[in-house]
């Protein structure tokens, strides 16, 4: 393999994994940089489709079809890997929860402190 | 197959089936109480019940539905974690039984049938993380538990609640997703989720990068759930804001859950297969849990809130639970199970105290219990008999852990001493915060009021409450004199975790 193909392969190959190290890290700078609340759920987000990427990419069989049984079996026959598909289906549904659950909070502090800034929450949890 | 041997998946069924039940029952007549309350004592019955079965049998197997391990899911019932089902199903009876009137003074009466539905929700989230023998299945509890437990921190009192659980959701599931990303690197490489079918494969492919990399990644989110410090600065607040009766209970168990799976992982999954993976563990957590008893108690010290004071002391004794399991000795890892179990009842008594003078004074600062010493005699009693078994007094079971701690630190000589001369060091620390609410109780007049009204007259802590503090620094007695409980489970767990050679 020549250098450059090398470097295809690398970047191309992987792109899935590229991509879901790259939403990890926006994710997980969002989570922690960002003094808004609604903008932190947004970067929780990103963080928790990073890794639905990770599950959804490692299910992929070389060659093989979607895992739907269709009538008699053909012998050779490949399929995908079902079960990340379903691990992770169970994930988007907790990261629903943990995403409406975050926002209502975030409604909750608005009406509380009329500010869904942190800064602003602190300061005036300092003053009280 | 009789009732006994579905109490396996009964203890998790039980709560998680009643949860929606309590949750469309009247909300203003304390019937959704009562039957919290009875459901949590089935499950302490049923856990006992586990308990026996395992004491019998070593280790209690369960194949959900029939299906053959590893293709369906497999309940696995070892010693270590029969006691923390103890554990969890005793404090979310016991935290029950005492604070029905901290709750309706807290969170009043409008929606305590939902907040109950969260707390069957939160049991079952952590049983189920206890119980279970699949990677996935306790991402799913512990998403299921951290889900109710945030919306049971939000209940308090203050709006400083609100915020304080935002932190902690976020930093919950970060540390669970972590986790999440770990479980997910190990399945590409072996292909099984079930722990112990893991176990057997990972041999084959151990020392490659993905493996490597879920090590750390599942290390980090665990330790991220169990408050290790640094990672601890979602838990004070968590804990000052929430309300009491749920701050009893996330005390006692909920945190000590994530160190239980990060211990069982790290000791049956990973050790085992990556060469110098031991060494690691201890060369990484060791100085962290270190820096976390002596930071943790420092910070207790200064600290003027009784609530927010026996937070950091928690961030201390999680530093000692994981200080022993670090050694990965068989004196460490016992006395790493041993604390655990003796903290439940050491914190779950102290803040019971805590939320008894809370309910009669409504404020959790140290300075304004002033005279409880006189007012609340019995309650400030058993104050100091858990402050005394938190210090590690002798005769009590504070005592027994560090005893067991310190005798593994020394069997490792050299640094062992230094750790040893720095969990005397920190114990002194909790001398001084634990005496320096018991001074405010007892010598210090309550402050005068303004405009010279007569102080408030405060009485003793309501009859349940009290009897509940009592049994838990009783037990703080017992588990000092007679802890053959604890430790008889402590040692079966070492030795199926470590076998007889180490």
């Amino acid at each position: 393999m020549t250098p450059t193909s090398n470097l295809v392969v690398t970047v191309l190959g992987l792109l899935n994994y590229w991509v879901y190290i790259f939403l990890l890290c926006v994710g997980l700078y969002a989570v922690l940089v960002k003094g808004n609340y609604v903008k932190r759920m947004i970067g929780l987000g990103i963080f928790q489709s990073a890794v639905f990427l990770l599950y959804i990419s490692m299910d992929k069989v070389e060659g093989g079809t979607g895992p739907i049984f269709q009538g008699e079996p053909v012998a050779g026959q490949i399929f995908s890997n079902p079960l990340p598909q379903v691990l992770i289906l169970t994930a988007i549904v907790v990261g629903i929860a943990v995403t409406a659950l975050g926002l209502a909070l975030a409604i909750r502090i608005k009406e509380e402190y009329g500010s869904i800034e942190e800064a602003d929450t602190q300061r005036m949890d300092r003053e009280a | 197959m009789t009732l006994s041997s579905h109490f396996a998946i009964l203890v998790v069924v039980v709560p998680l089936v009643m949860a929606p039940l309590v949750a469309v029952l009247p909300s203003r007549s304390g019937i959704p109480w009562l039957v919290a309350s009875l459901t949590a004592f089935i499950s302490f019955l049923l856990a006992i019940g586990v308990t026996q079965q395992v004491m019998a049998q070593g280790v209690l197997l369960y194949e959900l539905g029939d299906w053959p391990v590893p293709f369906g899911i497999g309940l696995v019932i070892g010693p270590f974690a029969a006691l923390l089902l103890l554990v969890i199903t005793g404090a979310s009876l016991g935290a029950l039984l005492w604070g029905r009137a901290s709750m309706n003074q807290e969170v009043g009466e409008e929606h305590q049938s939902l907040l109950y539905a969260c707390w069957l929700l939160a049991t079952a989230g952590l049983v189920g993380i206890t119980i279970t023998g699949d990677a996935f299945n306790v991402f799913v509890f512990m998403e299921i538990s951290a889900l109710a437990s945030y919306v049971l921190v939000s209940a308090g009192p203050s709006r400083q609640a609100l915020t304080a659980t935002f932190k902690y959701l976020v930093t919950g599931t970060i540390g669970a997703t972590f986790y999440l990303i770990g479980v997910g690197y190990l399945y590409m490489m072996t292909g099984t989720l079930n722990m112990a079918d893991m176990a057997d494969r990972l041999s084959q492919v151990s020392e490659t990068a993905p493996v490597l990399m879920a090590s750390g990644f599942i290390i980090l989110g665990l330790a991220l759930k169990a408050a290790l410090f640094p990672m601890h600065a979602w838990m004070p607040n968590a804990y000052r804001y929430a309300p009491t009766i749920v701050t009893v209970f996330l005390a006692a168990c909920s945190t000590k859950v994530a160190l239980f799976v990060l211990i069982r992982f790290d000791f049956l999954i990973l050790q085992p297969n990556l060469g110098d993976h031991a060494l690691l563990f201890t060369t990484i957590l060791m100085p962290l849990c270190i820096v976390a008893f002596l930071v943790g108690s420092t910070v207790a010290v200064f600290e003027r809130d009784l609530k927010r004071m026996l937070a950091y002391s928690s961030v201390a004794q999680i530093g000692y639970i994981l200080l022993g399991a670090s050694l990965v000795s068989s004196a460490g890892t016992t006395a790493a199970i041993l604390h655990m179990f003796n903290h439940a009842i050491i914190k779950a008594a102290l803040f019971m105290a805590v939320g008894a003078m809370v309910l009669r004074y409504g404020s959790s600062r140290i300075s304004d219990i002033a005279g409880a010493g006189k007012s609340m005699p019995w309650t400030m009693a058993a104050f100091c008999v858990a402050g005394l078994s938190l210090i590690g007094v002798p005769l009590t079971a504070g005592f027994m852990s560090k005893w067991f701690l310190i005798q593994a630190m020394l069997e490792i000589e050299g640094i062992g001493y230094l750790v040893v001369f720095l969990i005397l060091v920190s114990s002194l620390l909790a001398v001084v915060y634990i005496w320096k609410v018991i001074e405010v109780a007892y010598f210090q007049a309550p402050a005068s009021m303004p405009h010279g009204e007569p102080p408030r007259l405060i009485s003793e802590a309501p009859m349940p409450m009290l009897f509940m503090i009592w049994l838990l620094a009783i037990a703080n007695i017992w588990f000092g004199i007679d802890p053959s409980l604890p430790l008889g489970l402590a040692g079966m767990e070492v030795q199926q975790l470590l076998g007889a050679s180490r």
